[in-house]
């Protein structure tokens, strides 16, 4: 086998086992809606629930192209860098919860009421399920310790 | 004498009301061991296959269902799905409600716009069939259904080049997220063995063979 095979090999494993020790910290046991989406970039570092986004509650008033054109929402869970400062001035979430169109964000925990310590992820997706399936319910973590 | 049939028939009471009581407390027990046993559940397949996930529970509300915080006090006062639902055509998978008839049968009127609750969407009316190599059905592309939610720039160019034959598809790249896989398996109707059909849904032609492999032509069955 040459070098270049073995370093590939290696580094699929390497990529997998990160995939699975990844994986291993979203809750299985979750039964949230399709479509959920738990946003973790920086709310623990602060100190806050993760904000959770229900898409089923938002398409029922808008349809995609409002903010996935008009707002500028990419089609990516966690990769729009979502900050309160860019909701204060009327950026993504902030272009609604404004107290015009919807509540102001003076209502925190309205979005920030994810359970602690939840990554980023996307409640129910194909992606997650079949690429990433290992993950175990936190009870069964706490349960070992 | 009579002080003996007295001690004797009391014990019998004793033992007989001790064996009565045993034989109702079996009965019970029995009753309810009886009870959750149908049909169901006899017949279901979790019970043996340990491959097939247990059936889940649909549009839990928010404080159920394991991703929001039910320590949060606001948590309470989001609404639950099934109350939104209400009245909405079901489906068989995703959040179970089928969220294209629900706009076609105008049971829903999501804005367009952010602000203005009249301003129309721009509907574009055009099938793309996609013919598919392997046997199963090929694909039509519905324009109008995706134009009803999405606006044109959300697709083309980023994820599909608007042209002919410029997009290579495939179900590997869809389940990993990329194509149709952007948004079906996440937000629309997910990719799961009850959807297939939903998108393969154009017949092969009557006289349609499978194409040969590389490997059959190189070495013919003899």
């Amino acid at each position: 086998m040459s070098s270049k095979i073995k370093r590939n090999v290696l580094k699929s494993m390497i990529i997998g086992v990160l995939a699975y020790v990844g994986a291993m910290g979203i809750p299985q046991t979750a039964q949230a809606e399709y479509a959920d989406i738990v946003i973790n970039n920086y709310a623990d570092a602060a100190g806050m629930r993760p904000a959770v986004f229900p898409h089923w509650f938002h398409r029922i008033r808008f349809r995609c192209k409002v903010c996935h054109t008009d707002l500028g929402f990419a089609f990516k869970a966690g990769g729009n860098k979502i900050t309160m400062a860019k909701i204060i001035d009327g950026k993504f979430c902030g272009a609604c919860h404004n107290g015009e169109i919807s509540w102001s964000v003076e209502n925190c925990a309205m979005c920030h009421s994810g359970i602690p310590g939840q990554p980023t992820h996307f409640h129910g997706s194909t992606v997650q399920r079949l690429i990433a399936p290992a993950y175990k319910p936190l009870e069964a973590n706490d349960a070992k310790k | 004498m009579n002080h003996k049939t007295k001690a004797i028939s009391f014990s019998l009471a004793v033992l007989m009301s001790a064996f009565a009581w045993n034989a109702q407390s079996h009965a019970a027990e029995a009753g309810a061991k009886q009870a959750p046993l149908m049909l169901a559940e006899v017949s279901g397949p979790n019970t043996f296959n340990v491959n097939l996930k247990k059936p889940k529970a649909r549009n839990l509300p928010p404080a159920e269902d394991g991703i929001h915080d039910p320590e949060n006090e606001a948590t309470h006062s989001l609404q639950h799905p099934l109350e939104a639902y209400k009245g909405l055509p079901p489906s068989d998978f995703g959040n179970y409600v089928d969220w294209v008839k629900a706009l076609d049968e105008g049971k829903l009127r999501p804005r367009w716009d952010r602000a203005d609750p009249n301003e129309e969407p721009f509907v574009m009316d055009l099938d793309i069939v996609r013919p598919v190599k392997a046997s199963v059905p090929d694909v039509v592309f519905p324009h109008r259904q995706h134009t009803e939610w999405l606006y044109c720039s959300n697709c083309h160019p980023a994820i599909f080049k608007p042209q002919r034959l410029a997009n290579q598809i495939s179900m590997s790249a869809i389940l990993l997220g990329q194509k149709c896989g952007v948004c079906h398996g996440k937000v629309s109707f997910p990719v799961e063995t009850k959807t297939c059909r939903k998108c393969h849904s154009k017949p092969k032609p009557a006289d349609w063979q499978p194409p040969l492999s590389e490997a059959t032509l190189k070495n013919p069955w003899k």
